[in-house]
């Protein structure tokens, strides 16, 4: 009995029309890919740590309050931490959502107008979060009052 | 016992690989909507040190309590579970384990879990 031969998927050329990589997406959504793995990984870390710190450490979640972010964000080690984590973790919540929309909307203009939506709020948040960071001001004076925590300087 | 019709092709293939997939997809979204929610409440420290304290001291009752139990338990499941599908694509073996590997995920989230719940709950309920 004859053995039919079945070619590899991949062998021979593939016609144009069934060719995955267009050339106007280019390898994006390799790179998406790869990013979700790379960041991933990173953010297991970061995010275990934020955790820990503002969780199980001390006195867990009744720690927290304003003095708890001044005395962080002294550090610039916690403002880059902090950074970094709402970067990727954004990036990646936002390419995952994205990844969503394009599996399960299937009219075009539902799924347009949901990624805008999505892109609006990334960039909405992606910008505040950064600018709260670095504008972050431990002893504000809020309408001329001054607010005089313990760790504040003594004019 | 009546034979079920199935239908001849599916990409969907059930056990530990599609409920994973299933589980690590619900989980993302959670935490993404919380991370959206998170960066404006932490938003506050530029409004006011007060307004700040007030929104987290809303977290801070025992229904909350549970919900950051919830989340927690979202982020460990996603976070092993992603660095098993890490395993999938660049091991090797990855594929050939990838049942096994789901259920050391279990494992540890459920190690995890438990003692996390035994800290966090007894600083909601008093402590």
């Amino acid at each position: 009995m004859a053995v039919p031969i079945i070619e590899s998927p991949r062998s021979g050329r593939v016609a144009p029309e069934y060719s995955r990589t267009s050339s106007s997406r280019g390898n994006f959504e390799m790179i998406a890919w790869l990013f979700m793995r790379l960041s991933g990984a990173i953010l297991v870390v970061l995010i275990f740590v934020h955790l820990w710190t503002s969780m199980v450490a001390g006195d867990g979640i009744n720690g927290v309050d304003f003095g708890f972010v001044a005395g962080k964000w002294a550090s610039p080690i916690w403002q880059i931490w902090d950074l970094t984590m709402l970067w990727l973790a954004m990036l990646h919540g936002t390419n995952g959502v994205r990844v969503i929309i394009n599996d399960y909307a299937e009219k075009n203009s539902t799924r347009m107008g949901l990624k805008a939506v999505l892109y609006a709020s990334t960039v909405v948040i992606v910008i505040l979060g950064t600018l709260v960071i670095f504008t972050f001001d431990p002893c504000p004076v809020i309408d001329g009052v001054a607010h005089v925590a313990e760790y504040c300087p003594t004019s | 016992m009546s034979k079920t019709l199935v239908p001849a092709g599916t990409l969907y293939r059930g056990r530990e690989g599609q409920w994973s997939w299933v589980a690590h997809r619900i989980t993302g979204v959670v935490i993404f909507f919380f991370l959206l929610v998170h960066v404006l409440d932490t938003s506050l420290v530029r409004v006011s040190p007060e307004a700040y304290d007030a929104v987290i001291a809303s977290y801070k009752n025992p229904i909350m309590g549970l919900g950051e139990l919830g989340l927690v338990a979202a982020i460990v499941f996603h976070a092993f579970n992603g660095l098993r599908v890490i395993a999938v694509d660049f091991w090797k073996q990855g594929p050939r384990y990838h049942r096994q590997m789901l259920w050391g995920v279990v494992g540890l989230w459920a190690v995890t879990m438990i003692a996390f719940s035994i800290r966090h709950l007894s600083h909601v309920f008093g402590g």
